[in-house]
């Protein structure tokens, strides 16, 4: 049900978007996100965005393992 | 990355060796998922002990709902939408779905906007039963906001972080750290489970790639090593791709415009303080409730007898796991569920009906 799927801002015709979710492209509603621009990654859950996520956290999670693991 | 993940696993388990027995209860059900699908379970050591809670809002969502809603389609000339988990709920054996099959008009939306184009389209009331946790709630407010004519809704909504506090108060298990929901967390917000921290149990904000979920396990444990010396309940954000300190601010004004918070009852939990999403009176042309209120002069609410020996509130509290149910794949399958545990595809019982291995599934 908490369900959202991470998919790329292809275009912003507010209070909408269209959200390419890796080639299935969909209707999104987003005007609950802060300076949404498009190329912009969000997290969609029930046909609206409920946040902007950094598509580069990933590495980052990856060196927060290597540092506690090194410890 | 999937040796790193090896060596962290390692490091819990190095961690952990000097711990007594640990519960860490997680409230999702996407996390229970994760949690099931990649066996992680099997790769922590024998004193850390994963439970699930109530974290699947079409499992916590009662009885008393679901025929309000049935009484609703039997009595007004209405078109019922939904999500597709919610209508395959049964009570005394017939779901949304039966009903459908016997003619009603229910139809089964992705999302709330979906009613809303079906209520511009006809002249036939559309009264949406809506369901879920804040995540899920900015949508239904959004769609309220909208101000179209002839779309209702009946809000079954329930505020998550009040049940959290309540499990504590329950005190029926000793729970030695929470994950804490991803997804609602996304909208409410780190700031949100401060309040908890006087508990003095960490809790960690996690997503839900299997290493989010280790690497929360490995947090729990640390905070929970800390604190033997000396440091309370930690609060920690794991998900930082997702989850900002204040949420989404935006979100939760429109949650706060049209929601009251008002007692209300759980599958599992009973009744939780300032749970409930009840629609504010200045929106109540919306809200189903108000607008169809005459309805419901002769309602009367019932026990499911086919549910007695059900035990999903039980799996829901994190008291039981499934295979501890006697209907467990012998009575409720994913195909013929029983209870909401077994329909939803968050629900304890049907993750572990599709996933583990370990059950004669023959009888699926």
């Amino acid at each position: 049900m908490c369900l959202a799927i991470p998919g790329k801002v292809e275009s912003i015709e507010y209070p909408f978007a269209i959200v390419d979710f890796k080639g299935a492209k969909r209707k999104v509603r987003v005007d609950l996100i802060d300076d949404l621009k498009v190329g912009d990654y969000v997290l969609v859950h029930v046909g609206f965005a409920i946040q902007k996520v950094d598509k580069n956290e990933a590495e980052r999670i990856e060196e927060l393992i290597s540092k506690i693991i090194e410890i | 990355m999937k040796e790193k993940v090896k060596a962290l696993v390692k490091k819990i388990k190095d961690e952990a060796k000097d711990l007594k027995n640990i519960k860490i209860m997680h409230l999702c059900g996407t996390h229970e998922d994760t949690v099931t699908r990649y066996n992680i379970r099997s790769l922590l050591p024998e004193n850390i002990e994963l439970l699930s809670g109530p974290g699947c809002p079409v499992c916590i969502t009662p009885d008393i709902d679901l025929q309000e809603i049935f009484h609703l389609i039997k009595n007004a000339k209405i078109t019922l939408t939904t999500f597709g988990d919610m209508a395959r709920v049964p009570f005394e054996k017939k779901s949304l779905f039966y009903y459908k099959s016997k003619g009603y008009d229910i139809k089964i939306v992705y999302s709330i906007f979906d009613a809303i184009e079906l209520a511009k389209r006809g002249n036939k009331p559309v009264v949406h039963f809506a369901i879920g946790f804040e995540t899920t709630m900015p949508s239904t407010a959004l769609a309220i906001l909208d101000g179209v004519d002839n779309f209702y809704v009946y809000s079954s909504h329930r505020f998550f972080v009040p049940a959290m506090e309540a499990l504590l108060r329950a005190g029926e298990i000793k729970i030695h750290g929470f994950i804490n929901p991803g997804h609602v967390s996304t909208i409410v917000g780190v700031k949100a489970y401060e309040h908890l921290r006087k508990y003095g149990i960490p809790q960690v904000i996690a997503g839900f790639e299997p290493y989010d979920v280790i690497l929360a396990v490995y947090y729990l444990i640390k905070a929970l090593k800390d604190k033997d010396d000396g440091n309370s309940g930690a609060l920690i954000n794991e998900y930082t791709r997702a989850v900002r300190y204040k949420g989404n601010v935006r979100a939760q004004k429109v949650i706060n415009e049209v929601f009251n918070r008002e007692d209300w009852e759980w599958r599992g939990l009973g009744v939780v303080p300032n749970s409930g999403g009840s629609i504010k009176k200045k929106y109540e042309d919306f809200d189903a409730k108000k607008q169809f209120e005459d309805t419901f002069d002769d309602f009367e609410p019932k026990i499911d007898v086919a549910k007695k020996a059900c035990r999903c509130g039980e799996v829901l509290r994190g008291l039981i796991t499934p295979e501890k149910c006697p209907l467990f794949l012998k009575v409720c399958t994913p195909k013929d569920p029983v209870g909401p545990c077994m329909v939803s595809f968050e629900g304890m019982c049907n993750i572990w009906a599709r996933y583990r291995k370990d059950f004669d599934l023959a009888v699926i």
